[in-house]
């Protein structure tokens, strides 16, 4: 991808800006009470009406290059779609400006105007004029329209015979023969079969080779991350960050999956009750860990699990791991009586309780005496190569002597969510590995001569 | 980028949604689409397809015109009673499906309105063009029926499109009205079809002018006229369109300049209704 490639800045600085977006503001009135009736009115008419203010947009900055594929990601309600369809020209932005250069497409739904009682031919045409072609140039495309769409055998059926399918495979080949330089997507990649969103992949690649320039907008991050040269983050209306697509991801997972994002989230809010700021409080200040839900817990308390975390790289507690990166589980011991040689250990495992991480301290060199009110911490380093999703670490601290005897067992006791923002391929655990092709020029022959 | 941002912005500035758009080609082909659209679905699946847009108003006038002329005897010793009758349900149809249909027509267009920009006149514009292509429709019974009672072909016939253009405009004026403020107020619908029945009994649909003339006095009938440009156009309609026997407004009224005053009431009522929809029109997918 261009986005990728070192001279990417120095490719994007010479060429043209199409879209600039300069200190859009957009607002909503929620009225208390609807005054929806002249009666109302009429009975009321000094009466000024309450509303809420829902401030969509604040101040929204960004401008974009010709034949740049932009995103623009955002939780629901961050305001992305407020913000495409002010771009779209469907909503009038209360103040700041939208410039726009060059002919502008949107898809916010595919098939607007489609009727489910006329056949496709119709449809289509209907579709077309409404995208903005005429007549004519909808008559000219008709047949590269079914083409793209695979749907000549159809063309007569009415739509609603139609499986959903067809009828987004028609909509978005009609959209696509619009000639537009700008094109406006609001998530239409989630839908169609597998073989029709490779089309539509492709179709992409080539609008990229045309030079049109694509803007996004998705909460799907993996299809920003495929298709973007650079992304945008909306939150709560406002820009939370412009810059390149890896690092957008990065903190858009940040924002979906942390609780320190979801507490911020709800300060803004304004929400805060008394279990709100519990949460807050534990998580900026990792020590002493609550456990989520009081886990099974045994032991005969000789030593005791103070607290347990999951930590980046650099050694920094969180509550997500990203996936590719070194990790660490950590949990602080305190004896609370005289224990010689303990055995530390850990397993990790999905919530579906299959463990994909166990280590012990078993074969290690002995660990030594320890007196009571001594503290021990422990950590189990690995490099990251879970699949997305929940984990749940079970520590324990045990001796071994004569069979096995728990300290203190705490099972599911933290947990820790693995972001990726690339698809993973369905393991568990991803496995570096090699994939050889090898061709085998002799093996016609040597299989009939077997066979 | 924040340096790129400081040099002028490039092409147009998107402004939002406005009654007109920016390219009134835009505007005549989707209005053309819509209306088109609508009509072949009206009346898809029935057997009988369009007839039923004929039959329709033929329907009310076949019980209209066996009560007032077997039961009432409203049409006396007059030649084209029947003929006016069905001008005057035909003309009236035409008035309720612009107004009356434009009422919630945004409503209806809602998947529209909130998914792309197009120039909102395109809706209330459809309605009434939708409609017109009904009258053209049901004009021709009219003609049918006018020739079959002695009617010949006159010169003033060429004035009947104008009036219906006329008529057409006072519709439009209306529709834009209706369904802008339809949006905002959702008792528009209730009370504009408690409009329309009273316009159809305070104009000579049912009745002649002449009629009121004679019970109600020459007073009353201008001041019904002069009131209800629907009514104007409707007298003038039959005037130059079925006998002239039915008086033109100018001599009902008696006053050619006065008979002005409907047509300036429709002017300025368009000017209203545009100003009021092209005021409301960026903010309708919002307030939907």
């Amino acid at each position: 991808m261009a986005a990728q490639s070192l001279d990417y800045h120095a490719w994007v600085s010479a060429q043209p800006l199409v879209i600039v977006v300069d200190q859009v503001s957009k607002q909503f009135r929620l009225p208390h009470e609807g005054v929806h009736t002249l009666k109302e009115r009429a009975l009321h008419p000094l009466r000024r009406t309450g509303y809420d203010s829902l401030h969509a947009l604040r101040n929204v900055s960004f401008d974009v290059t010709k034949g740049e594929f932009f995103g623009i990601v955002g939780r629901n309600g961050s305001g992305k779609s407020t913000l495409l369809k002010c771009l779209a020209g469907i909503y009038r932005v209360d103040s700041g400006a939208i410039h726009v250069d060059g002919r502008m497409s949107t898809f916010i739904e595919l098939g607007v105007g489609f009727n489910p009682d006329l056949p496709a031919r119709d449809n289509v045409m209907i579709n077309a004029t409404m995208l903005g072609l005429s007549q004519r140039e909808a008559r000219r495309r008709f047949a590269g329209i079914l083409d793209f769409a695979e749907l000549h055998d159809f063309v007569d059926l009415k739509l609603k015979n139609y499986s959903s399918g067809m009828m987004v495979r028609l909509a978005f080949s009609v959209a696509i023969q619009v000639d537009a330089e700008i094109l406006l997507i609001d998530e239409v990649l989630a839908v169609g079969d597998a073989s029709f969103q490779q089309k539509c992949f492709d179709e992409f690649a080539r609008f990229r080779k045309r030079g049109t320039t694509v803007l996004l907008v998705t909460h799907d991050m993996s299809s920003v991350d495929r298709f973007c040269d650079r992304a945008l983050l909306l939150e709560h209306g406002h820009v939370a960050e412009t810059g390149d697509t890896g690092r957008i991801g990065t903190r858009y997972l940040d924002l979906n999956f942390s609780s320190q994002a979801r507490t911020a989230e709800q300060n803004v809010a304004a929400e805060a009750d008394t279990e709100t700021g519990e949460q807050s409080a534990r998580v900026l200040e990792p020590e002493p860990a609550e456990p989520v839900a009081e886990p099974t817990r045994f032991g005969d308390g000789r030593a005791e699990m103070l607290n347990g975390w999951f930590e980046d790289g650099d050694g920094r507690p969180t509550e997500v791991l990203h996936s590719g990166r070194p990790c660490a589980f950590g949990f602080r011991v305190r004896f609370h009586d005289h224990v010689e040689d303990p055995v530390f250990g850990v397993s990790l495992h999905t919530p579906m309780g299959d463990h994909v991480l166990a280590a012990n301290s078993q074969k290690m060199t002995p660990a030594g005496a320890f007196a009571p009110g001594e503290e021990v911490v422990v950590r189990v380093r690995f490099d990251n190569i879970l699949a997305p999703g929940r984990y749940d670490a079970s520590p324990a601290v045990a001796r071994l002597n004569q069979g096995l005897a728990w300290l203190d067992h705490r099972s599911a006791w933290v947990s820790v969510v693995v972001a990726g923002t690339h698809a993973h391929e369905g393991a568990l655990v991803n496995v570096p590995c090699d994939l050889a092709i090898e061709r085998q020029t002799d093996a016609r022959v040597s299989n009939t001569g077997s066979g | 980028m924040s340096a790129a941002l400081k040099t002028p912005a490039p092409g147009t500035r998107v402004r939002g949604p406005t009654a007109l758009g920016d390219d009134w080609r835009r505007l005549v082909r989707l209005t053309w689409t819509l209306a088109a659209t609508d009509f072949k679905l009206r009346f898809f699946g029935s057997a009988l397809g369009y007839l039923w847009q004929l039959m329709r108003p033929l329907m009310l006038f076949g019980i209209l015109y066996v009560v007032f002329t077997q039961l009432l005897d409203f049409a006396g010793s007059e030649r084209f009673f029947g003929v006016s009758l069905l001008l005057g349900i035909v003309l009236f149809n035409f008035f309720g499906e612009a107004t009356g249909g434009a009422v919630k027509s945004i409503l209806v267009r809602e998947q529209l309105v909130r998914k792309i920009d197009f120039p909102r006149l395109a809706v209330p514009l459809s309605t009434v063009l939708q409609a017109l292509f009904n009258l053209g429709l049901n004009l021709i019974p009219v003609l049918v029926f006018l020739v079959a009672s002695g009617g010949r072909p006159r010169l003033s016939w060429l004035l009947l499109p104008f009036l219906i253009v006329v008529l057409a405009i006072f519709g439009l004026a209306l529709a834009m009205l209706l369904s802008s403020l339809y949006v905002r107020y959702r008792d528009i619908e209730p009370i504009w079809e408690v409009v329309l029945q009273a316009l159809f009994y305070t104009t000579p649909i049912l009745y002649t002018a002449e009629m009121i003339k004679v019970k109600a006095g020459e007073e009353a009938l201008r001041l019904l006229l002069l009131l209800n440009p629907f009514a104007t156009i409707l007298q003038s309609s039959k005037h130059v369109f079925i006998d002239p026997s039915h008086q033109s407004p100018q001599s009902l009224v008696g006053n050619g300049a006065l008979t002005l005053l409907p047509l300036a009431a429709i002017l300025v009522l368009f000017v209203v209704g545009y100003t009021v929809f092209a005021r409301e029109a960026p903010r309708i997918a919002e307030n939907l």
